[in-house]
């Protein structure tokens, strides 16, 4: 009993995911427990669409042989992971016990205001999406946003605005 | 021989030995020392969530959940204290503050084991408002979801994953938002999902439960336009005694006829008839591959469990499963065909019920494939024997006291061949009864094949006919179907029959089978084997134990079908299968 059948799916879901990517689960196949690297593997998957789709979670499922309900339970475990597209922007800010002494809850309130999304949201024109982070380890700098790989430091709500206008954004002004 | 070490432990003052590898809970379940638990099930493996099953541990700093902690030499134990009490009332209220609180109109009421908890661990009142869990039901499939009851225990994902091997049901999101679903939270419906209804026999509340049918029968039965007849499988009647108090392996045919009679069923059939008439065209089928040298081997159709995992996680084993429709489905054809037209009947204005011990069974009946050419289904309503029990307490049937009753002919005539297709092992062994005389045209002496019966996961035994070796597998539980296929796969085994029953001990232990009586548990293998004994019981005391001996069987050949496999038997008992997505990963 041959099994074209699994290789057409598997053939399907190497489509789907980027080579790396199928390199990489052909490489933890090798391996001791290959099942051990599904986490790793969600990552390299997220790195590349910026999120974890249901077809990429899918194929996942399919490369690794491993149950799409296991994928899935061990994706939404995990904040790190989410499952609609971000922004081309990722503006994330720190609510770690300093930050949020020093007032990133009002940071946050500007942000949600300002973008008209909440936190793990994406605005519609795709251009900013909202993230948490839970202390990134510059306490001294509090309250910390992170926009892409720039730190902004002591960020004040009246600052929020003018950093999001270097990533294009503009005041709706127009329509009031 | 290795022997296995023991250890001495002392548990509330009474001293016992036990293998060294055992937990505390099983210690104290060796000298019936019954310690509560919840999440625990002795078939499945542990997790140790819910921490009712606490117990004090001599030296140890705080309570230990017995269910997970290994026994060791003089270790002392106490089950019972004023901590422990406290301990496992705060839990289970705990559980209660995200439960609604609807014991009186739940399905599980009287059945549910978070309710018993309750009540034994005397929790009388409600100290806390809990935050409560929001999520819709599903009621896409025959197997009914219901988070709001699941108190995460994780049974049903155990049973998925380890004893159905189907890894449909996993721990989704997180903290609070924790909730068991199916991948992607999909519906049951677009799931991976083959509906043989484990997760409802494991699950202690209503979190699974199967879609109800009773309400569609009640109407029919009392709409005048409708002639309203029912047919019951094998396994019913040596499990729905259960439900009366009766021990588990009480054979009751006569009484479950009379019940079923007085609750107002115009003719009462038996799906044995169905059973018959299945080994007459697949040992038909079997014996023509084997002639024609066509592929090999054939595997059984029979349970619908199966036949859905095949179609989604074995779609390659689909040339080699038999064509033939499962016993219920070839029945309710003939009744709405063959019986209509022998009683002059509109078979629109037939209302066919099915008493099945299976969830798989209402989803078989709705398939398109067993649709009768107006578009209605031939089995318009599958009953489980838990629905119905429910029933008959409803309409108040004094179940204890009925008299025998006797099934309906034509389609009551059954050989004991057919009451055994309710045991793992027992399709094979009513195949070969008949496969044997046809090949031979000799009688065959001993009708027992012990070695296709019990309840073991994969059997396998090879028999001679006429000088013809023929290799059998017969395997119950998908976990141990795989196991057994894969060993077809690989080339290491061939067989030229298999068997496969999807339920662990096959349709005794069903998806839609009575809970167990206290004492016993689902999964157990000695209920299996005591509901099973109940069929072998009837099979043995019968004359008729042949099913090509039936003659209402030979009458419906002569009259109406045919020669067995003939082009009308194609139409009406034979079906087709595809392959079906999203695909398992087996």
């Amino acid at each position: 009993m041959t099994n074209e059948l699994l290789q057409k799916e598997k053939a399907k879901a190497t489509d789907i995911l980027p080579e790396s990517v199928v390199r990489y689960i052909e490489d933890c196949a090798k391996k001791k427990n290959p099942n051990s690297h599904l986490i790793s593997v969600l990552h390299k998957v997220q790195d590349h669409f910026g999120y974890l789709a249901k077809e990429h979670m899918d194929a996942v499922s399919v490369l690794m042989q491993i149950p799409a309900a296991k994928v899935t339970g061990v994706a939404s475990f995990y904040h790190f992971f989410n499952f609609t597209p971000r922004g081309k922007h990722r503006v994330s800010l720190c609510m770690g016990t300093a930050c949020f002494v020093k007032g990133a809850g009002k940071v946050l309130d500007k942000l949600q205001e300002l973008l008209e999304i909440k936190i793990g949201e994406t605005t519609a024109d795709n251009l900013f999406s909202i993230d948490v982070a839970r202390c990134v380890g510059a306490c001294a700098l509090a309250p910390v946003m992170i926009v892409d790989e720039k730190v902004y430091a002591e960020v004040k709500p009246d600052q929020v605005a003018r950093i999001l206008g270097e990533y294009g954004y503009e005041p709706k002004k127009a329509k009031a | 021989m290795t022997i296995e070490k023991k250890v001495t432990l002392w548990i509330d003052g009474v001293k016992v030995t036990v293998p060294e590898k055992s937990t505390i809970l099983q210690a104290a379940d060796s000298i019936n020392i019954d310690v509560p638990s919840l999440c625990y099930h002795p078939d499945l493996s542990v997790i140790g969530a819910c921490r009712v099953c606490v117990v004090e541990v001599e030296g140890q700093r705080n309570p230990v959940a017995s269910c997970s902690f290994p026994v060791a030499e003089g270790m002392k134990v106490k089950t019972s204290s004023p901590l422990l009490r406290r301990l496992r009332r705060d839990v289970v209220e705990l559980i209660l503050d995200n439960h609604p609180m609807d014991c009186q109109t739940c399905v599980r009421n009287g059945t549910c084991e978070l309710q018993k908890l309750a009540y034994d661990l005397g929790v009388r009142e409600r100290l806390f408002q809990g935050e409560r869990k929001r999520i819709p039901v599903d009621t896409s499939s025959p197997v009914h979801r219901n988070p709001e009851k699941c108190i995460l225990c994780g049974r049903c994902v155990r049973v998925c994953d380890e004893v159905q091997g189907v890894h449909n049901l996993s721990v989704q999101h997180r903290g609070f938002h924790n909730v068991v679903a199916p991948a992607h939270d999909s519906k049951m419906i677009d799931s991976v999902c083959i509906h043989c209804g484990q997760c409802v026999n494991v699950c202690p509340t209503a979190a699974f439960t199967e879609q109800d049918a009773t309400e569609s029968v009640f109407e029919a039965l009392s709409n005048p336009d409708l002639h309203v007849v029912v047919h019951t499988a094998p396994a019913i009647r040596a499990t729905i005694g259960e439900g009366f108090g009766f021990r588990p392996g009480t054979p009751v045919t006569g009484k479950l006829v009379t019940a079923l009679r007085m609750a107002g069923f115009h003719k009462v059939f038996d799906t044995n008839f169905g059973a018959d008439l299945t080994i007459i065209e697949e040992s038909t089928e079997f014996l023509n591959r084997i002639h024609k040298k066509e592929r090999l081997p054939l595997i059984t159709s029979c349970s619908p469990g199966w036949v859905n995992f095949m179609e989604r996680f074995y779609p390659e084993l689909i040339p080699l499963t038999s064509t033939c429709k499962s016993p219920m489905s070839m029945l309710s054809t003939l009744l709405k065909t063959y019986y209509a037209q022998q009683m002059g009947l509109d078979p629109e204005k037939i209302f066919v019920v099915a008493v099945m011990p299976c969830t798989a069974k209402k989803y078989e009946a709705r398939r398109e494939e067993h649709k009768a050419p107006w578009g209605k289904p031939y089995t318009d309503a599958v009953l489980t024997t838990r629905e119905l029990i429910w029933m008959m307490k409803c309409l108040g049937v004094d179940f204890h006291n009925l008299e025998d009753g006797a099934f309906d002919s034509p389609l009551g005539v059954s050989s004991g061949a057919a009451d055994i297709f309710g045991a793992t092992g027992g399709v094979m062994e009513a195949a070969l009864r008949t496969a044997y005389e046809k090949i031979t045209g000799k009688e065959l002496e001993e009708l027992d094949f012990e070695t296709v019966r019990g309840v073991e996961g994969v059997k396998e035994t090879s028999i001679q006919i006429n000088g013809l070796t023929i290799n059998i597998g017969v395997a119950n539980g998908l976990q141990n179907a795989k196991n057994l296929l894969d060993r077809v796969a690989s080339g290491e085994k061939q067989y030229h029959i298999i068997e496969i029953m999807a339920c662990p001990g096959g349709c005794v232990a069903g998806g839609g089978q009575p809970y167990p009586p206290r004492g016993m548990h689902v999964l157990d293998p000695e209920l299996a084997r005591l509901r099973a004994r109940a069929l072998y019981s009837i099979d043995g005391s019968k004359s008729l134990r042949k099913s090509h001996e039936n003659p209402s069987i030979e009458a419906l050949y002569e009259n109406f079908l045919g020669a067995p496999n003939s082009h009308l038997c194609h139409e009406l008992l034979h079906t087709h299968y595809e392959p079906k997505f999203p695909r398992g990963v087996k």
